[in-house]
């Protein structure tokens, strides 16, 4: 039982996890914010808004020394969840230990170290996928040897059912995921190396939805492909080494802004699809803050959740059974039906130019996330998904649990930032300027020879290497990688012969005065997409983006982490006529203004910018009085709605 | 601002000007053609853009078009030369609407003055070109050293793309034998320069070069090849091959300096006119207007007295 948690400040996380430690959790979970994961210091320009906000800064050892002050760590289960930089942070973590006289055979814990997810969904890759699969082979394979309790690497299809994949999609992604590791690492080690090893090291983390029959077959499903796999793929002899582990967090997709108190039940319903079988029943859970969709949580937020999964263990009668679905021939069949389609996509996945790594370069399996998710909305906002207190039942009463408004919240103080860059130069100031040079050198090259690369980080991390030097210098050897958007291939389209007809009639309304818009523009009505900061979650805009081609409008969209200045640029060299900025990492204050002020610089006096993203009524007012026209939140989950916003205000722009 | 003052200020290579003229040449009211009118005339009459080397990149969907332009505009900055790009992308039909490339992969220090990056969408054109792609390529020839035009890569482009450009770079990946056949069935104009990207792929795009040479060769033979057409091996994701494919962008341009360029472009904007007159007036306008050969050479009058495209349309 754990929380994922982390902000501002090392020195603050470390009294927060201390405090959660002495209200009965019984591990650690690590979020780290953007620039860690990026591989960007705190003082980067890419960085900027985004120090301390959805996770801890760590830029070197001495904010790890900080961060873990006084918990023991050979004692204590750690996950960390990091992946582009996850070899230096592990690197830190063991160098810690080092130095603290403790043995790595003694840790336990996990990395997250999947990257193939962060080019699906979550965004926070830095090289290209082989380079990025060799960094996580290198974790791996270090890890068996001389880290022997840890989880070198967490298979997250979490992430990708966040970003709207069916259960089959993320059965069938994580095993795609899993084989792609288990071969780069096989590959490495040589051909015929045995891996049963390596293979009973893999762990996963998944998500668990609302449907929570579907979603106990799911888990049921995964215990099987897992097994199949272990057997007939990697000969994995011990029945041990192939059994499926995994963690869980449920799912926030399906948790609403509006009538948040709703979603303190539909946590709990969640939870169940992950502990009803005990078969398939996670080893470790997560459950997210019922309030999440509204800024970052509270410690009594994040108290709630672990009550639940108290209540759960403790005073309910689960745990005392045997499975409760053994012998269900309603489970078993539904178990079937979704190991079948899954391993279906598997080989669809396997059989494509390049395999997996072809198949996320390419933009395919992207795509068909893309597409599952826009499927999704168009559900709910046709009213056929029913979400209460969104589509149906949403009259409420004023709830006192969120009347306080915005102080109801957490929020970050900005000079978090600032200190954050003042440890930096402190830091840098007292380390051996030469051992920093020789150390980073090393590394490169052992990137270059293909080395493991651990050893040498582990060197760099005791050298004071930070985390930016330390990306940096890998960043020169494999380059930096672009992923696609998954949206250039996606028909959604609703209205053609496939639609209903009340949405073509909306549809063809919405296109009319686009059409008419373009008319009085003289040209195509344009508008840019932009996600500026490190946030990589970029569900929303790619809806947009979606939506906004579908109504017509001609779509300019870069993809994720882009900064204000190169939005700007865009802006104004593509001529746009509107600009939709999303951002979830909070750092909405810091980027947004700076965007609508680049761009009246540059001359667009005219170009309304519309904000979307998880913004506290209080920032809104905020980004209105700074010259936002209009800003989104997950309450306004109408995209026709949004739509017919935007031409109104490009409309009033060029009245 | 006066169209004057526009044109003047492309030429020095303002951003925003730039972008107000590529605003200009997509306006479809009549205020704002008569505009452009007035903008292409100012940039034709100081001769602007005549210097500038105009480059089409085409090729079939998937090749990696967008990436090798990206790695070739890299390469053109780090030898000093200014690049405007334009990007074209296919409309729905059904719609109206578009996604547009991403680019900011072709552009990524947004404060670097010498590139500039325009995406447009076909709005209907079937030819894969965007209406006012030749417009906008005119601009940036004004504005830049280097006019990069980008093909959405469908349908017959190659033809319209040789109308406006100075070099056509055909681009292919290896393994798809398309353009094999389509050059020796003749179907498609033999290109400047041929580009086997994705050669990391090195057996395939290793066969693939010797199958285009042995094309050409053939071609070569029959005397249908008045240039020896260099097959340029690329792989725009680590880089390999862009400086060969700038050195043979460069060859070619030699190749066709002086008059032999200036009869080029000149040919180009009259098969260009002809495109954007039948557009406009249909065949039936042509057959009005004595026929093709006419009007031609209406067209090529009115070019020679300094008129722009967008005008002799209007008038002839």
């Amino acid at each position: 039982m754990r929380t994922y948690s982390g902000h501002s400040t090392p020195k603050a996380s470390n009294a927060l996890y201390r405090q959660n430690m002495a209200k009965g959790q019984t591990g650690l979970s690590i979020a780290f914010d953007l620039p860690t994961q990026t591989g960007y210091d705190p003082d980067h320009e890419l960085a900027r808004g985004e120090v301390g906000k959805v996770g801890v800064p760590v830029a070197h050892l001495g904010d790890m020394r900080d961060l873990l002050d006084g918990i023991p760590l050979d004692a204590m289960n750690t996950s960390m969840t990091i992946n582009a930089t996850a070899a230096w942070l592990f690197a830190l973590y063991v160098s810690l230990a080092e130095e603290r006289g403790i043995d790595p055979k003694k840790l336990s814990g996990t990395v997250q170290n999947d990257i193939v997810k962060e080019y699906l969904s979550r965004g926070t890759f830095i090289f290209p996928p082989a380079q990025s699969l060799r960094l996580t082979s290198d974790v791996v394979t270090y890890a068996v040897e001389h880290v022997p309790e840890w989880n070198p690497i967490n298979i997250c299809s979490y992430h990708l059912q966040e970003a709207g994949a069916t259960p089959v999609q993320e059965l069938a992604y994580a095993i795609t995921t899993a084989i792609c590791v288990l071969d780069t690492v096989k590959a490495r080690l040589g051909g015929d190396a045995r891996i049963d090893g390596v293979f009973g090291r893999i762990s996963f983390f998944v998500n668990a939805g609302l449907r929570f029959v579907e979603e106990t077959c799911k888990m049921r499903a995964f215990v099987d492909l897992w097994d199949e796999l272990g057997r007939t793929r990697y000969g994995v002899s011990d029945e041990k080494l192939r059994r499926f582990r995994y963690g869980v967090q449920v799912n926030s997709l399906e948790l609403t802004a509006a009538q948040p108190e709703n979603n303190i039940v539909r946590i709990a319903l969640e939870m169940l699809a992950v502990v009803l079988s005990k078969r398939a029943r996670a080893r470790a859970v997560q459950l997210p803050a019922w309030n999440e969709a509204l800024g970052l949580p509270r410690p009594w937020d994040q108290q709630l959740a672990l009550r639940t999964q108290q209540i759960m263990a403790f005073e309910t009668d689960l745990l005392e059974v045997e499975d409760i679905f053994d012998g269900s021939h309603v489970v078993e069949a539904k178990v079937r039906e979704l190991r079948k389609a899954a391993w279906r996509e598997v080989e669809a996945v396997l059989s494509r130019p390049g395999g997996v790594v072809g198949a996320v370069e390419s933009g395919y399996i992207k795509e068909r996330l893309v597409a599952s998710n826009a499927a999704r909305l168009a559900r709910i906002e046709r009213g056929e998904q029913i979400k209460v207190g969104v589509n149906q039942f949403d009259q409420t009463e004023p709830s006192p649990l969120t009347e306080g408004g915005g102080e109801s919240i957490l929020t970050v103080d900005p000079r978090v930032e600032k200190e954050a860059v003042e440890r930096l130069a402190a830091w840098r100031a007292t380390r051996d300027a030469e051992k920093v040079h020789a150390s980073l050198a090393a590394l490169k090259v052992a990137a270059k020879d293909g080395a493991n690369v651990m050893p040498a980080s582990i060197a760099c991390a005791k050298a004071g290497v930070t985390t930016g030097e330390w990306a940096g210098a890998l960043r020169e050897v494999f380059g930096e990688y672009r992923a696609p958007t998954g949206i250039g291939g996606v028909a959604t389209a609703g209205g053609g012969a496939g639609g209903r007809d009340a949405e073509a009639t909306e549809l063809e309304a919405i296109r009319a005065t686009v059409r008419e818009l373009g008319a009085l523009l003289g040209r195509g009505a344009k508008m840019l997409v932009g996600k500026p900061g490190l946030d990589g979650h970029s569900n929303g805009a790619e809806q947009i983006a979606l939506k906004a081609r579908d109504v017509g409008f001609e779509v300019v969209y870069e993809g994720i982490r882009v900064t204000p200045a190169q939005l700007v640029a865009s802006a104004a060299q593509e001529g746009v006529h509107i600009v939709g900025l999303s951002i979830l990492s909070g750092s909405h204050l810091e980027l947004v203004p700076e965007i609508v002020m680049g761009l009246r610089m540059a001359g667009l006096t005219k170009v309304p910018v519309v904000v979307g993203g998880i913004i506290p009524a209080e920032d809104a007012r905020r980004l209105l009085d700074a010259g936002v026209a209009r800003v989104y939140t997950p309450k306004n989950f109408e995209l026709n709605a949004i739509m017919r916003d935007l031409v109104t205000l490009v409309r009033e722009a060029n009245g | 601002m006066t169209e004057d003052e526009l044109a003047r200020r492309v030429t020095l290579g303002e951003r925003a000007a730039v972008a107000e003229a590529l605003n200009l040449t997509e306006d479809r009211r009549p205020e704002g053609r008569a505009r452009a009118i007035a903008l292409l005339r100012a940039l034709r009459a100081g001769d602007e853009g005549a210097r500038a080397h105009r480059v089409g990149i085409t090729g079939p969907p998937g090749v990696g078009k967008s990436t090798l332009v990206a790695a070739l505009t890299r390469e053109l900055r780090r030898v000093s030369r200014t690049v405007g790009v334009v990007a074209v992308d296919p409309s729905s039909i059904r719609s109206g609407g578009a996604l547009l490339g991403d680019r900011a992969r072709i552009s990524p220090d947004p404060n670097d003055q010498g590139v500039f990056v325009r995406s447009l969408a076909t709005a209907g054109e079937l030819g894969g070109l965007a209406r006012s792609a030749p417009l906008a390529l005119t601009v940036l020839a004004a504005a830049y050293d280097v006019a990069i035009l980008e093909t959405v890569g469908v349908g017959q482009t190659e033809t319209d793309v040789r109308h406006v450009t100075d070099t056509v770079v055909f681009v292919v990946q290896p393994g798809s034998g398309d353009a094999l056949q389509f050059l020796k069935a003749g179907i498609m104009e033999v290109p400047d320069v041929l580009v086997v990207n994705k050669a990391d792929q090195a057996e395939l795009a290793a066969r693939a070069s010797g199958d285009l040479a042995a094309a050409l060769a053939t071609l070569r033979s029959a005397g249908a090849l008045p240039y020896d057409v260099p097959i340029v091996l690329t792989s725009a994701r680590d880089g390999t091959g862009i400086d060969a494919l700038v050195a043979a962008l460069g060859a070619h341009r030699a190749e066709l300096a002086g008059p032999r360029l200036l009869a080029r472009r000149r040919e180009g904007a009259i098969a260009w006119g002809l495109r954007a007159f039948v557009r406009r007036h249909g065949e039936v306008g042509v057959e009005t207007r004595g026929g093709e050969q006419n009007v031609r050479e209406a067209i090529a009058s009115r070019l020679d007295e300094g008129a722009v495209i967008p005008q002799i349309v209007d008038e002839v």
